[in-house]
């Protein structure tokens, strides 16, 4: 065995977690190596130029979870972490008419009037309300959770914690958030909103990359998720990263080596050495070893607890649990290079309505019936699209004049029932196309190259099983003290020296590098004496 | 795009400086001249019109609207009779203050409410099983704020009837052919008139005011001289001197209608045959004296203030325009906090700097000094003011019938 080859720690992933995980270990001063089996870092949050001077976002698209701990403790603004306000978001009507959002509260009151004027003053109880509930879920959601189960003198103190911290909520918060975790966002907007255009722009963030439509139980957990981050301190507001999300993961990655991690692309993971139930190294695909005491993954729970490593190492509650993790994918992109702009009739020759996201989802009954489609397997054949033309928020995602388009497309269920990806990708293309084109006429001249992207194709070029987004569904039984299974929250695994710390870990999905921390917190803990 | 009122075309063109402002999502000058105070001195020593259209509006109709609204607002409602108006503030359930507004009634089952937010959701949701509609008229009509000691002689030779007009009295109008509400009402604390216009009707009735105030000096004034006449008025603003309870965070940032100075409205509490919002709330605090806060006036003494400036080698700096942010208040020397002053100017026409305050209760009584935070030469000092009761100018023509 090489002396080159013997490290403090190995990380198993070059997504933002596998980066930032191996930044802070680096930062600590352990001689730390990250594994990437692609030719670029970033995983699912990476940038492609598929065009001369057009650059896609192949699959993440937009920032606003990363915790800001990360950007503050891992310095990253020195490494060029620069978050580009989206300042709009523009939601197209079926009948022609359209709700565009902007930054000023007033502006959007009376935009909202002009399709309601009850849901005006509706709004701002709404967000103060939904503020109120993100002030009492944050903190948990930037703690380790604690094990309910393991008696653990610090898990019992986290516990003391944590029910002084829930009795501390007043009772409409307290309420609200039960809400929001166990029931639909469609219930919950009801309670505010009449105007179908409002409910379907706010449901929307109630279904991204999950199986359940807006009127589905779980809907209001994954809306508290996406409202959870914040850019600049405004909660819930999303920002676009210079170069798209790739350039975060760039960023992270530079952090990383410049605090001393070695990164090794084209270097895939066979599996995890493990010597008498401890991991000792890891062995790439092509036998070559690398040998560390601190292993940690930082790949989906599948990939950690049943592929690298010999299931007979663990527990069977735990292999019982991820075998039983539901990942489900059932998110698309569709991204487009486009000749110019769309036009979209209503305003004419304006393009000030998209400087953020263009939200084709008009009604809880729009994304509803799309979900009818994906929950019997099949794709929406009128999906819900997030789009944004990032080329309007950063000039070097395009040539000048020409753009890139973004469109994040639901329902697309990874099993297709009677028939698969490969006959259908360019279907959901078409499908995906055809809804743009009912909402900006003329919209198919526009179309320079096409990029379709299905769970299958996620699943295949990132890794991530089933082509889930989150690294597993972000459904109650699947988040926080359940993440990714029940007394298996605190990033180590039954293997000694083996850690966990991808997106299907606590706090989950979305671009938070919050696993990638806490998994380095709890590492650095056990290495102290 | 931020939207224009009814008046703007007109108004526009008088704006001299360019300056605007936005209000509830529409263009509102700050100032139309390049001086503010000459604008406020059309207030208080000329006339002056000012453009309050951007404020929400909402029809209260149907045979429980009384009922509806005695309920709501923590005024007595029932001594509104029609053709009179209303200054009103509702309470949440603990007495905290939600927002206040002006009711005109129009007729005894027909209100009109105006409020600087927008409320036709609450105000829906409120009417449960009532016999009322509640519906929005916040674009249909502008509203044109005449105020100043001229504006009686301006506004009669345009209706006579308005000679007649009592202090919150209203009456339908025709100026120059068309139909208007005239109220004298204003947000000044001086005489004056408020004209609500259907929205088409507004440049013909703005013009026939402007030429029959030609001879008066009569000029628009924008927002800042507004600030300036209101805070004499002792006259609190929503999201200045307070915030709705209902946006609140916690109990510090939500005050009680004792706390807020509007004790006044709640004038008949004990009468139990009055049942609103907020009512068990505010006899509990008023039984209990538990009260936090008492709002009063404060007055510096200008002779310290003028003294301390110079001593440091600075001019004291007197500017109208009131200061944007909430001034520290101490009960002693060692900084013991007394509490904070929410709006703090210079008053042209008191010739000292005046503000709206909370201060503790015990040092609520009028004489009390307290002593206010100024920062000279980046360094922390105090100044004495004297406690005062509100209003600070409260001008015999405000209410007077000639």
């Amino acid at each position: 065995m090489s002396e080159g080859n013997q490290y403090d720690a190995i990380v198993v992933g070059g997504g933002h977690n596998g980066l930032t995980a191996g930044a802070y270990l680096a930062k600590d001063g352990l001689r730390t190596l990250i594994l990437e089996q692609r030719h670029l870092v970033g995983g699912a949050a990476i940038t492609e130029e598929l065009r001369p001077g057009f650059q896609f976002t192949t699959f993440s698209y937009g920032l606003s979870l990363l915790r800001p701990e990360v950007i503050q403790e891992l310095e990253l603004v020195k490494f060029g972490f620069m978050p580009l306000e989206m300042p709009t978001t523009f939601c197209p009507m079926e009948n022609g008419d359209y709700l565009l959002m902007g930054p000023d509260h007033d502006a959007n009151l009376r935009e909202i009037a002009r399709h309601s004027p009850r849901d005006a003053d509706a709004t701002e109880r709404y967000d103060h309300d939904i503020s109120r509930v993100m002030q009492y879920v944050k903190p948990l959601f930037d703690r380790m959770p604690p094990n309910l189960f393991s008696g653990d003198p610090e898990d019992k103190a986290e516990i003391t914690w944590l029910l002084q911290h829930l009795g501390s909520g007043d009772k409409k918060v307290v309420h609200d958030t039960v809400r929001l975790l166990t029931g639909s966002i469609a219930d919950f907007l009801d309670d505010y909103f009449e105007s179908d255009v409002i409910k379907g722009h706010l449901a929307s963030s109630g279904i991204i990359g999950t199986k359940v439509g807006p009127m589905s139980q779980g809907s209001g957990l994954v809306y508290l998720l996406l409202a959870v981050g914040e850019h600049d301190g405004n909660i819930g507001s999303w920002s676009f990263h210079k170069g798209g999300n790739g350039g975060v993961t760039q960023v992270i990655g530079r952090a990383a080596e410049a605090y001393g991690a070695e990164i090794r692309l084209n270097s895939r993971v066979n599996h995890v050495l493990v010597d008498n139930g401890r991991a000792t190294g890891v062995v790439l695909d092509d036998g070559t070893e690398f040998h560390a005491p601190v292993v940690i993954s930082a790949l989906d729970p599948r990939h950690t607890f049943l592929e690298l490593v010999d299931s007979r190492e663990l527990p069977n509650d735990l292999v019982e649990a991820v075998e039983r993790y539901r990942f489900q994918g059932t998110a698309s992109k569709v991204n487009f290079a486009l000749d110019a702009a769309p036009r979209f009739p209503a305003l004419g020759d304006r393009t000030d309505q998209y400087r953020g996201f263009i939200n084709i989802g008009p009604s809880i009954e729009y994304l509803e019936r799309a979900f009818d489609q994906g929950k019997y397997g099949w794709y929406s054949d009128r999906p819900y699209l997030d789009c944004c033309i990032q080329s309007f928020l950063a000039p070097d995602m395009a040539p000048p004049g020409k753009h890139v388009m973004s469109c994040f497309t639901m329902y697309t269920p990874y099993e297709l029932k009677g028939s698969d990806w490969e006959t259908e990708r360019e279907n959901l293309g078409d499908a995906a196309q055809r809804t743009l084109a009912s909402f900006f006429p003329g919209f198919d001249d526009l179309v320079l190259q096409r990029e379709v992207v299905t769970p299958l194709d996620i699943e295949r070029i990132t890794g991530l099983s089933e082509g889930n987004i989150y690294g597993g569904e972000y459904l109650a039984p699947q988040t926080w003290i359940f993440r990714p299974a029940p007394g298996y929250t605190d990033y180590r695994t039954p293997i000694e020296g083996y850690y966990q710390g991808g997106s299907g870990t606590h706090p989950g999905g979305c671009v938070s590098g919050g696993p990638g921390r806490f998994v380095s917190q709890q590492v650095l803990k056990d290495r102290r004496p | 795009m931020v939207l224009t009122t009814p008046f703007h075309p007109r108004l526009s063109e008088l704006n001299e400086t360019g300056l605007y402002g936005h209000w509830a999502g529409y263009l509102s000058a700050l100032r139309y001249q390049y001086s503010a105070k000459n604008e406020y001195f059309g207030i208080r020593n000329a006339a002056a019109v000012f453009d309050a259209s951007p404020l929400y509006k909402y029809w209260i109709r149907g045979r429980d609207a009384q009922k509806f609204l005695e309920g709501l607002m923590s005024r007595d409602v029932r001594t509104c009779k029609p053709g009179r108006a209303q200054y009103t503030i509702w309470c949440d359930d603990n007495g905290h203050v939600l927002e206040d507004g002006v009711l005109f009634r129009h007729a005894p089952d027909e209100f009109l409410l105006t409020a600087a937010r927008p409320n036709l959701g609450f105000l829906q949701d409120q009417v449960r099983r009532l016999n009322v509609e509640v519906i929005d008229a916040s674009d249909d009509f502008g509203v044109l704020a005449l105020q100043g000691p001229r504006s009686r002689e301006i506004l009669t030779p345009l209706v006579p009837e308005v000679a007649e007009l009592s202090f919150f009295g209203m009456t339908p109008a025709k100026i120059a052919g068309h139909s208007v509400t005239i109220s004298r009402t204003g947000f000044t604390g001086d005489l004056g008139y408020e004209v609500m216009v259907p929205a088409e009707s507004a440049i013909p009735v703005l013009d026939a005011i402007l030429e029959s105030g030609a001879p008066h000096h009569l000029r628009p004034f924008g927002e800042e001289a507004l600030g300036m006449a209101r805070i004499e008025a002792g006259l609190p603003l929503i999201d200045v001197d307070f915030s709705s309870s209902r946006f609140a965070y916690n109990d510090d940032q939500r005050f009680s209608a004792w706390e807020l100075g509007f004790g006044w409205t709640l004038r008949g509490i004990d009468d139990d045959s009055r049942v609103f919002t907020g009512r068990r709330a505010l006899l509990r605090e008023r039984d209990a004296n538990t009260s936090r806060w008492s709002t009063v006036g404060i007055s510096i003494a200008q002779t310290d203030y003028r003294a301390l400036h110079e001593e440091h080698g600075v001019v004291p700096y007197m500017d109208e325009i009131p200061v944007d942010w909430h001034t520290m208040l101490y009960e002693n020397s060692d900084w013991v906090r007394a509490g904070y002053a929410t709006s703090l100017m210079y008053s042209p026409l008191m010739q000292r700097h005046i503000g709206l305050a909370r201060v503790r209760p015990h040092l609520a009584e009028p004489g009390t000094i307290v002593h206010v935070e100024q920062t000279i030469n980046h360094e922390y000092f105090t100044v004495p003011a004297t406690v005062v009761p509100l209003p600070f100018f409260n001008p015999e023509r405000k209410v007077s019938m000639a």
